[in-house]
């Protein structure tokens, strides 16, 4: 018996939540040998890498939809592949990708499937934990199936290195229709690059109802800048209107991990906290001292968020005038 | 365009998430509840392209005599009618739930006429399980396009677009289709008052579906131990500036 982990591919390799999959179906099913597939990939470049994390052999699945991200395709080609290995499970990383396609094995097989599992026993039946609510509650669950399909959540495990050489190549066109070649990216609209993305800065501060309104926000923008970092918001402030979506943070917003994350007037709802369990550090902004947020935040300042912001931002210029000065 | 839309009632937790004493539900006599984000925007894209294409939009739920608020909440908002798939408290897994649905938009479709469209969310705010849509969308034989920002139908053609990191990745598939949204797709109007004395006058079909046994089984539900911090008071008001510019310097986050 074996597991099969399906690898997705990104510019330099293979993504992180793949190769933590990886760690993952090594653990769960110890001595097992580790079967991986990756789509359009160039073999030679990547066998050496999937070696590296633990896999035996690398099938890669060939036909010219791969060029670019063909979802329904690939869960054929795992589908094929799955019905010539002997298999206790099928992982794949819990991105948007990786959940994509394994339901749709699920749906292809009509086999139950467990999304973003940090924790499984193996069987029969698996036992795994799984997240919901974005990260705000844990689900332990039985998994009744010869096959077990599942994701890993991302960050449940880290990745690991084993000392084995390259993986074993085998290459296969999969049985592909015009169905399958269906649902596949067509075109790629790069948006305009530029500023600090959400998801990737270091310093972000947010505003939620306490804000007021849209103009409430101007001296929360300014206080981004002065650090270098990008504007966050909660739900509320999406719902009216005051900010675009994309500055969202939470569950169904972005997830970010910055250094410091600067909440002003948020009240903390779970859906919230959801998006900001990466940040290093929280300072919260509130006038209630009893706001939830309090109890994950690291700092507070109890006040009205339209005194204390721009007396932040005066202070960082006092602070920065002065440091000047003394050189 | 005959449009339908699945929706999910939710609970609305607040700061903390408390459980019943068997730990296999939220306490939930406290709180509110709602349709799920994602699925909030399915059904304001779908009273768009009605309004816009004219024809007929329908939403469906299945779970328990209750949800007929969500039901009612989207018909407040401009949903033509609704079907309620009634079942008792016990949450359905993700099979189970797509099997009922494909069940009754067989026989929507029959006494009805076909969908042009059907709108999921991408996944469900409280078992976030990716995959009731994809599992009806094939059961059907329809294409499926997961995780949308962007819908826009070009006759028989829908173009979707998905946020991907640095862009847009779009998709193009002809109709009938069934797509799965995320929320920011548009921004959903709130509903009116005439809106919600109108909801309550619109039809909504009735079938009790049988629960088979579940095959991703629900034990028990934990409550993750975040650490439960407590928060240093840098102080009160605008005095607290100082103190907080000492965190960022300490911090590195001066230069
Ligand atoms: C399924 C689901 C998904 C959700 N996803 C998200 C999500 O992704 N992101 C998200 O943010 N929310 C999400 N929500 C909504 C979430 O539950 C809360 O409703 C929302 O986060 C509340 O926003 P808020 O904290 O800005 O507002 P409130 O809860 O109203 O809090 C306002 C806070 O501001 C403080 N305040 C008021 N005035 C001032 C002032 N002048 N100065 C300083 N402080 C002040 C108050 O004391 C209070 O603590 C989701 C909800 C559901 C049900
Ligand atoms: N009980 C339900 N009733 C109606 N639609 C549902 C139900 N459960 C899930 N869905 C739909 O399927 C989507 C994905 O759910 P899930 O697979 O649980 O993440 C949701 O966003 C809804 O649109």
């Amino acid at each position: 018996m074996s597991v099969l982990v399906l690898c997705e591919r990104r510019s330099d390799g293979i993504d992180e939540p793949s190769l933590q999959a990886l760690a993952f179906a090594r653990a769960l099913y110890p001595g097992t040998s580790v079967h991986a597939l990756a789509c359009g990939v160039a073999a030679d470049e990547v066998a050496p890498l999937l070696g590296a994390y633990g896999v035996e052999t690398l099938h890669v699945a060939e036909h010219e939809v791969f060029d670019t991200y063909a979802p329904h395709a690939v869960a054929r080609a795992a589908v094929e592949l799955a019905g010539r290995l002997r298999l206790h499970a099928l992982l794949a990383g819990g991105s948007e990708q990786g959940n994509e396609v394994v339901a749709r094995v699920g749906a292809l097989l009509d086999l139950p499937f467990a999304a973003n599992c940090v924790a499984a026993e193996a069987g029969p039946p698996l036992r795994v934990t799984r997240v919901r609510w974005g990260g705000s509650l844990l689900e332990e669950a039985l998994l009744h199936a010869e096959l077990a399909l599942l994701t890993v959540a991302p960050h449940a495990v880290a990745a690991q290195e084993t000392n084995d050489g390259p993986a074993a190549v085998e290459r296969f066109a999969p049985a592909l229709d015009d169905a399958d070649l269906l649902v596949r990216v067509r075109e790629r609209a790069r948006a305009a690059g530029g500023g600090v993305t959400l998801a990737d800065a270091k310093v972000v501060v947010s505003a939620g109802r306490g804000a007021g309104s849209a103009e409430g926000f101007a001296p929360v923008e300014e206080l981004a800048a002065l650090l270098g970092g990008a504007v966050g918001c909660s739900r509320a402030v999406t719902m009216a209107g005051w900010r675009p979506h994309t500055d969202q943070v939470g569950q169904t917003g972005t997830k970010i991990a910055p250094e410091l994350y600067i909440a002003c007037g948020i009240s903390g709802a779970t859906q919230h906290m959801a998006g900001c369990k990466g940040a290093k550090r929280i300072l919260a902004i509130n006038t209630d001292p009893d706001a939830p947020i309090l109890e994950s935040a690291d700092y507070a300042v109890i006040g009205d968020l339209h005194d204390v912001v721009p007396a932040i931002a005066a202070a960082i210029r006092a602070a920065r005038n002065e440091k000047a000065g003394a050189e | 365009m005959r449009i339908l839309v699945a929706v999910k009632r939710v609970p609305m937790t607040g700061g903390t998430i408390v459980l019943t004493p068997d730990a296999r539900a939220i306490a939930t006599q406290h709180l509110g509840f709602t349709i799920s984000p994602h699925e909030e925007c399915a059904v304001e894209e779908a009273v768009r392209l009605v309004e816009r294409e004219g024809g007929e939009s329908v939403v469906l739920t299945l779970g328990p005599p209750e949800a007929e608020e969500q039901l009612r909440d989207a018909m407040a908002v401009g949903i033509d009618r609704a079907i309620h798939l009634v079942t008792d408290e016990e949450e359905w897994d993700g099979q189970a739930t797509a099997g009922a649905i494909v069940e009754a938009v067989r026989a929507e479709e029959a006494s009805s006429g076909p969908f042009d469209l059907l709108l999921f969310g991408n996944e469900s705010a409280d078992a976030g399980g990716y995959q009731v849509g994809v599992r009806v969308a094939h059961a059907l034989g329809l294409p499926c396009v997961t995780g949308l920002k962007g819908i826009e139908v070009r006759g028989r053609l829908v173009r979707c677009e998905q946020e991907v990191p640095g862009g847009r990745d779009v998709f193009e598939v002809p109709l009938p289709a069934l797509l799965t949204v995320k929320e920011g797709l548009n921004l959903p109007r709130y509903p009116s008052v005439p809106g919600r004395m109108r909801a309550r006058q619109r039809p909504i079909a009735r079938h009790e579906p049988q629960r088979p046994p579940a095959r991703l089984e629900k034990l028990r539900f934990v409550v993750p131990e975040g650490e439960r911090k407590e928060a240093e008071i840098l102080g009160r008001g605008p005095e607290a500036a100082p103190k907080v510019v000492e965190l960022l310097d300490q911090l590195g986050l001066l230069r």
